[in-house]
């Protein structure tokens, strides 16, 4: 018998026919041609299709008894099935902007799921969906689902997918397609699409276009181990609206796979010897460390390994690898530290080229080596198990005295070990006298830095530096953390200058792939997950970046979702104002001009009214710093009652 | 779709000076001591360090920022400070004499200098260790 044509299923269903007919990849019966499209009456199976309200037409009046469509009670739809296997992966929410291609879904989550675990949050824009999970991952080191359209949906979620990706987050997609022509309604023409992940494929990891619903347990279950499984990243499954709709027989025999989550690929033992040795050896070793915690044990094992060699850590800042006043931490002082080096690891690093380069930015550009032509080179990354070709995320290639392929964190108590049985009492001695010289080092950088934020202490607009100690004032004494900052891809940003990060939450890292629109989503994902937890949220929101989806304010509103936002507003893009005013510097024709086009000016923008618009308490705009501190002492009392706040900084630039 | 790929000193625009700093600028050649600050007018030194967006990588009072060291209140030498600006050997951009005069540089020198001392670090609660 040839498989039946899911119009002929389809025909089929809608005349009524018993369940047990209706399992997925089981034979139609011959379906009745013409039957006029009806809506479902409410109720059960048997009762009679409700009359229409009024008025009737002519036509209406003319059209044959509609058959009635409800679910019957020995069935369920193809989504709630859905809707176990996704409960079964342990997704706490899922974040959408409703789409009518995966509504079938929706109401299987809402209703059949209960709308718990996972939780529907409603968002106001797809990117900020998608950013909101990729928020919340660094937070609460879960993988969140989005729902989208498979075309207009994705289109608008792009860009925050390749944020992810570049980050190496797993954001799990979930797009919704008709695939059947045959049966589309007009708008499904424009989101009906052949390949729907096509799109994003140069820029996630795995997806898949499940046909049944056995087949969509397997890669459901299969897309969750891949976009965990070091190195991590986003995953699409596109849902065809038929097999969420379709009902199937509630003795059909689906089932749900069981997750196992892969370890992580650990490094080759004679490596990681051979590491070692160099490591007991090096006079002057540095660890540069990226996206190496990706557990909150990351950072255990680093301070381990640095303590244990008495040697410096430069945190790149990608995660939170290492705590920042530990004496160790060189992060403030990273381009000494590296020239000083003689042997130089680096950790998860996305760039590592760049941290032992640099590329001077003139008319003619040109690089140079930061680190001694002597130095020793190592590297332990995930990078050399995952690459693809179109975008270039991979960066400049480092020639390196030993690679290890492997995922850092999982190598380090290998490499912990192989170093403890190296360590002699003469190495020993000179570890503890590098460690001292360490030691000041850091302590002097850090006394640097409190003292620079002094200058300009009292200025109009506020100096970046005295934001930050501002609100440092506010939550130090908190259990507090920093969901998204201005420029996170900066570790000499004033956060990370004056405060104490000793926790693996309080610092999330950043976009991954430098799009804008990043921050304001990914804070609201991360204080969602930061919430359960009764953690203090709090983001320096630029404006630039707010500007490109305000409306998740109004997620953070709707869902209450305590999140200070204390916004860093320049009222400018500030990076892109620096780059055009050194094409004019570089052009030799006018200096003066450079800020047109990057300005958000004329009118300035009142951010705090915006908030206030969406039901958010809000002040601002605050542009004498004297006025800061109480503000802001006011927003945290109103995060703390469990709701989101936002204070206007009219700043300085960073 | 902008980006915000913000290395370390890939976007110092404005005036540069040799202050110790993070930053790694390069430090210029040597220059005549000798050279003294001819008179600047502070006032107009101000308009300037603006209009020719100084502040984008020094901030608006000079103090330093990401991209771009402390330069007031002055921590260099007239030469130095006027040579670095001419020939630049880091991130800055150089500002020749088409699109700054000499005495535009005195000016910003004069306004650079001139901005205020800070308060001690140790009055300040919220720079307390």
């Amino acid at each position: 018998m040839s498989r039946p044509s899911r119009l002929e299923r389809r025909k089929f269903l809608k005349k009524g026919a018993l369940a047990g007919a209706a399992l997925v990849g089981a034979p139609a019966a011959a379906a009745a041609q013409g039957t006029p499209t009806t809506a479902a009456g409410a109720g059960g199976a048997a009762t009679p299709a409700a009359q229409p309200a009024a008025p009737l037409t002519h036509a209406v009046e003319s059209a044959a008894p509609a058959d009635v469509q409800v679910l019957g009670d020995n069935e369920r739809a193809g989504s709630d099935f859905m809707i176990d296997v996704f409960k079964s992966l342990g997704f706490e929410y899922f974040f959408a902007n409703p789409g009518s291609s995966f509504r079938g879904l929706h109401e299987s989550l809402i209703n059949y799921g209960g709308n718990t675990n996972p939780e529907l949050i409603t968002c106001c824009h797809e990117e900020s969906a998608v950013a909101m999970a990729h928020g919340y991952f660094k937070a609460a080191g879960k993988p969140i689902a989005v729902m989208a359209h498979g075309t207009v949906g994705l289109q608008h979620a792009s860009m925050a997918i390749y944020n992810a990706w570049c980050d190496r987050v797993p954001v799990y997609v979930i797009l919704g397609n008709h695939a059947d022509a045959a049966i589309r309604r007009g708008a499904e023409w424009y989101h009906g699409v052949q390949d729907a992940a096509a799109m994003v494929r140069d820029y996630t990891k795995w997806d898949d276009f499940p046909w049944s619903l056995t087949h969509f347990a397997e890669s459901a279950v299969r897309a969750y181990q891949v976009a965990t499984t070091p190195p991590m990243a986003p995953v699409v499954l596109v849902l065809d609206g038929g097999l969420q709709e379709h009902p199937v027989a509630k003795d059909e025999p689906l089932r749900v796979p069981r997750l196992t989550t892969p370890a992580a690929p650990a490094g080759e033992r004679g490596a990681i010897e051979e590491a070692a040795k160099l490591l007991v050896a090096a006079e002057q070793p540095v660890f540069v460390a990226d996206r190496l915690a990706r557990t909150p044990h990351g950072m255990t094992l680093l301070v381990e390994l640095a303590e244990l060699l008495q040697a410096g850590v430069i945190d790149e800042g990608s995660r939170m690898n290492f705590p920042s006043r530990h004496p160790l931490n060189q992060t403030q002082r990273a381009r000494a530290a590296v020239a000083e080096a003689d042997l130089i690891v680096g950790l998860e690093s996305a760039d590592f080229w760049g941290t032992v380069n640099a590329v001077r930015d003139q008319l003619h550009r040109s690089t140079r080596r930061l680190a001694r032509a002597s130095a020793r080179l190592i590297t332990i990354t995930t990078g050399d198990l995952y690459i693809r070709a179109n975008y270039q995320d991979f960066r400049r290639l480092q020639d390196v005295d030993l690679a290890i392929a492997a995922d850092a964190e999982a190598t380090l108590p290998a490499l912990i070990d192989a170093v403890r049985r190296l360590i002699t009492g003469d190495r020993q001695r000179v570890f503890e006298d590098r460690g001292r010289t360490l030691t000041q080092a850091s302590r002097a950088a850090a006394e640097a830095n409190r003292i620079a934020a002094t200058y300009a202490w009292d200025a109009t607009p506020i100096s970046v530096a005295r934001l930050c100690a501002e609100v440092w004032a506010q939550i130090r004494n908190d259990d507090w953390s920093l969901v998204s900052s201005y420029y996170s891809n900066d570790q000499t940003n004033w956060p990370r200058r004056l405060w104490n990060f000793d926790q693996s939450h309080q610092w999330l890292g950043h976009a991954g792939g430098g799009g804008i629109g990043y921050g304001a989503p990914a804070s609201v994902g991360a204080a969602l997950a930061n919430k359960k937890d009764g953690r203090l949220s709090v983001a320096i929101q630029t404006d630039g970046d707010m500007m490109y989806a305000p409306g998740v304010l109004w997620t953070a509103a709707h869902h209450k979702i305590p999140l200070l936002s204390v916004m860093n507003n320049n009222r400018q893009y500030h990076q892109e104002a620096m780059h055009v005013q050194k094409m004019c510097n570089a052009r030799n024709r006018g200096v003066d001009r450079g800020e047109i086009g990057s300005q958000l000016t004329e009118p300035n923008i009142d951010y705090a009214r915006l908030a206030q618009s969406m039901g958010i308490y809000a002040e601002g705009p605050i542009a004498n710093p004297a006025d800061l501190g109480p503000a802001l002492s006011r927003a945290v009392a109103v995060v703390k009652r469990g709701e989101p706040a936002l204070i206007d900084v009219v700043t300085q630039v960073r | 779709m902008k980006t915000t790929v913000a290395r370390v000193g890939i976007v110092a625009v404005a005036v540069v000076a040799l202050a110790v700093s993070v930053y790694a600028q390069t430090s210029p050649p040597a220059t005549p001591a000798t050279a003294t600050a001819p008179a600047g007018k502070v006032a107009n030194g101000g308009i300037l360090y603006k209009k020719i967006g100084c502040y984008q990588c020094h901030a608006n009072e000079a103090q330093g920022g990401l991209s771009g060291p402390r330069i007031g209140p002055m921590v260099v030498p007239y030469a130095r400070f006027a040579q670095y600006l001419r020939m630049p050997t880091g991130e800055m951009p150089p500002y020749t004499s088409k699109v700054l005069s000499d005495q535009d540089i005195a000016d910003i020198y004069a306004w650079v200098s001139a901005r205020p001392k800070p308060p001690a670090v140790d009055t300040l609660p919220q720079l307390a260790r």
